[in-house]
């Protein structure tokens, strides 16, 4: 899932400064799962924004939704009968319903309330970690299903390099090193042996964000 | 010869080669390089300069080089892909082949997490081992990395890094042979403090016979200081410093202890030089360049080899 956490509340009271009436939009999806963007957030930043503009002597009028995906226009329509009564739309999906409501809603400004971080999953409890970069061109087959994309800190193809030690990257002894992850995963297939060895190719980048903005096309899906 | 490299025809001569490096200025005066240039006239083969190592911001690597190659040295263009694309990497390539460069060295680069810009974007495009393939396809074949041909073909003598002391060991081995099946020429390793596991290291070099594909010159750096020593231990990623370093460091004595450092470094070599497959030594001294002469000549490498230049 998308994994995002919720902006510093200064710098969203700064955003939302010149507003007194704003829509604020949480999603039921990813941002809910890791805690930054679902309903229960959207109760709790409502009510922080407010005091936070009490302490000014300003009131401001927040209507709490929160939608069942933001990053679907059949969703994103739902707050259409009320979006003309409020200033701004501070949204706490993840960035790509923000630009979702941009995109429906002309007139009104959409506002990020949370950072979007990237694509993982939970660790333990309160942790969460990434997993995925979405190069749109997977190798997860070669490398004992361990991303060296994602969990290098270099992308390195034919790693380690280095400066691995201990099983800890070079840039942070709280990172762990992807290729040692690689090589002990490639080890205990009984591939080691035969996969380390094979130069990896250059990386066709064309597929991962490097190509533009992406776009999958379904034609046995389009209507 | 695959080149016109002075480091290759030392080399091939079969004599132990001593290469160094010189650090470039953090700003854009000649003067700095040429200084550190005129410490190393005749004392070493070839000397390498770095390409913003430590993700520090410094005069670019084959401006330095040229700097150097005016002053009669044969440098060696340290080359990352930390901060280039493939692009950029290939028209470097040609460039330094066209400033008249003829050693590259190609490395993947410190994590820019280290240095003085550390919100900078990385490019890692392609590899250190990738980067290897590019400049032997640019060289040997004539063509660029999507297999369109080149008009003048840029002839690099091609070498790597190997860090014996990075984990995990058993794959460190296999790690310097896929450097060899890309196309490398000569390898540098990390500082050696630790000869036992280097030594470790170079049997299995030497048991799959890799040393006779490349030829592998042992890492060098003397210790200023105690403070080096420990920082070096515990701060550096990849660095394996025995306690009996920092023993013999502390058992200098007061203001001793950068003379008792070169002194490791005189015997590091002369035990590297017993080594089967040793094939020279690359003697970093960091920000200490006056200093490397008197270790060349304390190990007894002194005179430097003459050969004869391409053609002649």
């Amino acid at each position: 899932m998308i994994i995002a956490h919720r902006k510093p509340i200064d710098e969203i009271l700064k955003m939302v400064d010149r507003y007194d009436k704003i829509i604020l939009a949480g999603c039921k999806g990813c941002v809910a799962v890791c805690a930054a963007g679902g309903e229960k957030e959207v109760g709790i930043l409502a009510s922080v924004i407010r005091l936070g503009r009490k302490k000014e002597g300003r009131d401001i009028e927040i209507r709490e939704v929160t939608l069942e995906r933001q990053c679907d226009p059949e969703y994103v329509e739902q707050i259409q009968g009320i979006v003309d009564q409020y200033q701004a739309i501070l949204s706490i999906a993840c960035g790509v319903g923000v630009q979702y409501m941009a995109e429906r809603y002309k007139g009104t400004p959409a506002l990020p309330g949370v950072n979007t971080d990237f694509m993982g999953g939970a660790l333990e409890q309160g942790v969460w970690v990434e997993r995925c970069q979405g190069c749109g061109a997977c190798v997860l087959h070669l490398t004992g299903g361990i991303c060296p994309i994602t969990r290098c800190s270099k992308s390195l193809l034919n790693g380690p390099c280095g400066g691995s030690t201990k099983g800890k990257c070079e840039i942070n002894p709280d990172v762990e090193c992807g290729w040692q992850l690689i090589i002990d995963r490639l080890k205990s297939l009984g591939l080691l042996e035969t996969v380390y060895e094979e130069i990896m190719p250059y990386k066709d980048w064309s597929t991962s964000r490097d190509g533009g903005p992406r776009r999958i096309i379904r034609e046995d899906m389009r209507e | 010869m695959k080149t016109a490299s002075r480091l290759e025809r030392v080399l091939e001569s079969g004599a132990f080669a001593v290469t160094s490096e010189c650090g470039p200025p953090r700003g854009s005066d000649p003067e700095a390089v040429r200084k550190k240039g005129e410490t190393l006239k005749g004392a070493v083969d070839a000397v390498n300069v770095t390409d913003n190592q430590t993700s520090v911001v410094r005069m670019s690597s084959i401006a330095s080089c040229v700097i150097l190659k005016q002053m009669g040295f044969d440098p060696i263009v340290q080359m990352v892909t930390r901060d280039r694309n493939r692009i950029a990497l290939q028209s470097d390539i040609l460039g330094a082949g066209a400033l008249g460069l003829n050693n590259i060295l190609c490395l993947s680069g410190d994590h820019q997490r280290f240095g003085d810009h550390p919100s900078a974007k990385n490019v890692y495009d392609i590899d250190s081992i990738q980067l290897i393939m590019t400049v032997k396809r640019m060289r040997d074949e004539g063509t660029f990395i999507n297999g369109e041909p080149l008009k003048g073909v840029p002839r690099f003598f091609i070498g790597a890094a190997a860090n014996p002391f990075a984990d995990p060991f058993e794959i460190r081995v296999p790690r310097l042979a896929k450097k060899v099946a890309a196309g490398v020429d000569f390898i540098q390793t990390q500082c050696i403090y630790n000869l036992d596991k280097f030594r470790q290291w170079m049997k299995q070099v030497v048991d799959r016979g890799l040393h006779t594909k490349v030829k592998i010159l042992a890492g060098v750096t003397p210790m200023k200081s105690l403070g080096m020593a420990r920082y070096m231990k515990t701060q550096v990623p990849g660095m394996d410093v025995p306690d009996e370093i920092i023993k013999r460091l502390q058992g200098a004595g007061k203001g001793k202890a950068a003379e008792e450092g070169i002194k490791i470094c005189v015997e590091t070599i002369q035990e590297l030089r017993e080594i089967e497959g040793v094939a020279g030594v690359h003697i970093m001294a960091i920000e200490w360049e006056e200093r490397v002469r008197e270790i060349v000549e304390a190990a007894g490498l002194l005179p430097r080899p003459t050969v004869a230049d391409e053609g002649s």
